[in-house]
């Protein structure tokens, strides 16, 4: 048991010094020394209640994803149908109950439109996205299948994150954090925001923008009370407009979204000095915009952003450069936002804010720093009554609580862990608790020296007989922090992998590390006696 | 060197002997604690009840004006905030409800959070914003729920593990331990109204984990005792245990608390309430070990049998193994 050949010391030692080494780039990260970069920099990083920064949970609303597939469905099939040769007749069609359904005007034609149908329904990817059944003869319904649905949810949710990416990366923001989580939700961290309210303006913002033509046909007094035409639908006029408070309508289909940009930039109006946004359609979109334009022109269009009206101009010449101006009474700012939310491309599905944590710097580094004197003092004083009660012992445990503080962050530093706030209180704890495995032994030598045991076989039963208890022990402490882990979230986590690690590195220390150094002192001093 | 001995040599302490009374007490205190929580209720910060949160320092008084702030909050129509010093005397957090349908409006957070901090700015020159936390309802349901399923796990998995390296009763003692350290925890909370936090749940299983600590030391004692003296009446093995285990104990609980402590007292504001329930819960763990978790083996009847085969069940294995029967 104290038998410690050589290569077992030159191992314990070794991965203690790794540790400890691990931890030095952390540690000179407070100082102003500088570590060699040619060197690799373990670092722990502070959780953002500890640096500073915003934590920002998003949460996408999925349904509108399956309004928005059958929405798109139907007009695919009206297109289909329409463009189907000879063209195929289809009438009443409805998107009630989260599906679609139409009559056919010659039931005959059934066979001949479910074949032209036949790609939509299956999709482009493994599973097969909608599901088409027949009633009456001539009713064809398609009914999405969860697993379409599912599907098509989770690649919103990609893209989503695509462009939350590309529009923080347009604030310039440093190091942020994005990550998806669960199926509906993403993850933004920024460390050291000092103003999130402009990343939170710009994420929640949608950014579909819609050009629809406006339905001339519909009665003023019906579009007011929120009365729609068939075919049409109405929008509201956003509250920057100087037409605020009314809406129009527009006709539901044959419009054009603004995905297809490819740039969006703040500018002034040349005429009238407004904040304006120009964009640039691609080949595609600019086709489209030009085939609309010429069609109608004379008549009104609605933009629409994220479903409020910004302007309805009348159309007074075919636009066919691919470019056009959004004014809608923008500020500097609004339209500076705007241009980069339509520049990073409209986001799939409306995302809102459902968790904000933000910590402002100098809060932050007070934590640190008052974490720090708290710890130093009470280490002191765990120290002090270590070595008054347990003498040579207690010095042992003490050597041992610093190497176990050095490795815990080394350790942290390694496995790139974050250190956060409760993670403070989880050191504390640990330097609190790593000594109990030293108590234990040495209480354990004191009873086994009381019952007459000479000294040697003393230590080496007060090792053996409280290992039990020590392993049970932390293993039972471990339970509860993993769960911890599991289960918690953010700082809590921090809390949980500093009391984890603390486990491994104490019992380490506290048991291994000093059985070494008792040891080696039996064996040198040969004492006839231990004094305590 | 006269070396510090805070428990004397050979204590004979007759803990066992007083264990109904105190058992009582005990579950008094843990009907006391419920009722408590079920009447008072536990103050949820914004973890768990959603809402909104600003931390403030006004950064040129010497005291933040708490009545004063709470009146013109009240103002804005966000029903009635809590507004408390946190930390030093001139830092204050403000807590205000938001209603449980954030999806309806999705902004109201938000907006609320502008609202309280442009208002606070423009009254007072010295405001400078700490931080603030917002959470939705949804969020918060789904934390009230983790936390609950994290707390029923850690219990069920630690008992779990003290059964098969123990005995049932050993495992039944510890969980029952582990009830009356949680129900306590809370039941501090619910009178003194401390904010109940994630941060508490940190807290509660952290103890959990202690208080195991102790009970396991002295349990393993017992186990050892079980084996060495087994003529021995079980109250009095049971009290014997405790007594050698005394020392170690006390040295442990000591420890913990003098590194708690200074954390207490100079540590972040932030982390006050959770070191507060740990150091609360270091009382309340380290006593149920000894009058929670130990009297129990004697009414679920534990005896030396429990970890030495008896001479039949060894007579039967001899058999067994001769191809006897």
């Amino acid at each position: 048991m104290l038998d410690f050949p050589t290569w077992r010391k030159a191992w314990l030692w070794l991965v203690t010094a790794l540790c400890c080494l691990a931890a030095l780039p952390s540690l000179l990260s407070a100082t102003s020394i500088r570590w060699p970069d040619a060197l690799p920099d373990p670092m722990v990083n502070l959780g953002l209640d500890l640096a500073g920064g915003s934590h920002i949970l998003l949460e996408a609303d999925s349904s509108q994803v399956a309004a928005q597939r059958l929405e798109n469905m139907e007009e695919n099939v009206r297109n289909t149908m329409r463009r189907a040769e000879p063209r195929i007749r289809i009438g009443d069609v409805s998107t009630r109950g989260g599906r679609l359904s139409f009559v056919l005007d010659d039931p005959s034609e059934i066979d001949r439109a479910r074949e032209l149908l036949l790609p939509s329904i299956n999709g482009t990817g493994l599973v097969r996205e909608w599901n088409l059944t027949v009633e009456d003869g001539n009713r064809m319904i398609l009914t999405p299948t969860q697993e379409g649905t599912d599907q098509a949810v989770s690649d919103a949710m990609e893209s989503a994150t695509e462009v939350v990416r590309k529009r923080i990366d347009e604030l310039g923001t440093r190091e942020p954090t994005i990550i998806r989580q669960g199926d509906t939700r993403i993850v933004v961290q920024v460390p050291g925001l000092q103003d999130p309210d402009q990343l939170k303006a710009l994420l929640g913002q949608t950014a579909k923008l819609e050009f629809k033509l406006v339905d001339q046909q519909a009665l003023q007094s019906d579009v007011q009370q929120g009365l729609a035409p068939p075919g049409s639908e109405i929008f509201p006029y956003a509250e920057t407009s100087d037409f605020v408070g009314s809406s129009v309508a527009v006709r539901r289909l044959g419009g054009i979204r603004g995905d297809n940009l490819t740039g969006a930039q703040q500018s002034f109006d040349p005429q009238t000095n407004e904040p304006v946004v120009n964009i640039q359609f691609d080949s595609d979109g600019g086709f489209r915009f030009a085939k609309l334009t010429s069609e109608n022109v004379g008549k009104p269009f609605a933009i629409i952003l994220d479903g409020k009206v910004l302007s309805a101009p009348n159309i007074n010449e075919p636009i066919r450069g691919g470019t056009a101006q959004i004014s809608g009474g923008f500020s500097v700012d609004t339209a500076n936002q705007l241009a980069i939310s339509l520049r990073s491309g409209a986001l799939p599905v409306d995302l809102a804010v459902i968790e904000e944590r933000t910590v402002g710097p100098d809060l932050g580094a007070d934590s640190i720093r008052q974490g720090m004197v708290a710890m130093a003092i009470g280490s002191l004083l765990v120290v002090l009554l270590m070595i008054v009660t347990y003498g040579r012992f207690g010095v042992y445990a003490t050597v041992a609580l610093v190497f176990n503080v050095l490795m815990l962050l080394g350790v942290m530093a390694f496995l790139n862990t974050t250190l956060t706030l409760p993670g403070i209180a989880g050191f504390v704890l640990t330097i609190g608790a790593a000594v109990d495995a030293n108590v234990l032994i040495n209480e354990r030598i004191r009873e086994e020296r009381k019952r007459g045991r000479r000294v040697v076989a003393a230590v080496e039963n007060g090792y053996k007989e409280a290992s039990r208890a020590i392993y049970d022990a932390n293993i039972t402490n471990f339970i509860a922090g993993v769960l911890l882990f599991l289960f918690g979230s953010g700082p809590v986590r921090g809390f949980a992998v500093v009391l984890v690690i603390g486990l491994f590195t104490s019992v380490f220390t506290a048991v291994t590390l000093t059985r070494m150094w008792v040891a080696d002192w039996l064996r040198k001093a040969k004492p006839k006696d231990i004094v305590l | 060197m006269k070396l510090l001995k805070l428990v004397p040599d050979d204590t004979n302490i007759k803990f066992l002997k007083w264990r109904v009374p105190f058992f009582a007490v005990s579950l008094l205190l843990i009907a006391a604690s419920w009722a408590l929580v079920l009447t008072k209720g536990l103050n949820y910060g914004v973890d768990f009840a959603g809402g909104l949160e600003v931390r403030a320092t006004f950064t040129q008084s010497a005291e933040a004006p708490v009545g004063e702030l709470r009146e013109k909050i009240a103002t804005l129509g966000y029903g009635d905030p809590v507004v408390q010093r946190f930390g030093e005397d001139n830092q204050v957090s403000i807590r205000v409800r938001l209603p449980d349908d954030v999806s309806a409006d999705k902004e109201a957070a938000q907006a609320a959070a502008n609202t309280i901090v442009e208002t606070l700015q423009g009254e007072y020159d010295d405001f400078r914003l700490d931080g603030n936390d917002n959470v939705s309802g949804k969020v918060s349901g789904e934390f009230r729920q983790t936390a609950l399923y994290a707390l029923l796990a850690a219990m069920a998995a630690i008992a779990l593990y003290i059964w098969i390296r123990f005995e049932w009763q050993f495992g039944v003692g510890a969980l029952f331990a582990l009830f009356h350290d949680v129900s306590l925890t809370l039941g501090m909370f619910a009178l003194f109204q401390m904010e109940f936090s994630l941060q508490i749940i940190a807290a509660i299983l952290a103890i959990i984990g202690y208080s195991l600590n102790d009970t396991i030391v002295v349990y393993d004692r017992i186990r050892e005792n079980l084996k060495k003296f087994r003529k021995m009446p079980l109250p009095e093995l049971l009290d014997l245990s405790v007594n050698e285990t005394l020392a170690r104990t006390v040295m442990t609980s000591l420890t913990l608390l003098i590194a708690l402590i200074p954390l207490l007292f100079f540590g972040p504001a932030s982390l006050f309430g959770m070191v507060a329930g740990i150091t609360l819960g270091l009382f309340v763990g380290t006593y149920s070990s000894i009058y929670m978790a130990a009297p129990f083996l004697v009414w679920l009847g534990v005896t030396s049998d429990s970890f030495v085969p008896t001479e039949s069940v060894a007579d039967e294995q001899e058999k067994k193994a001769r191809g006897l029967v």
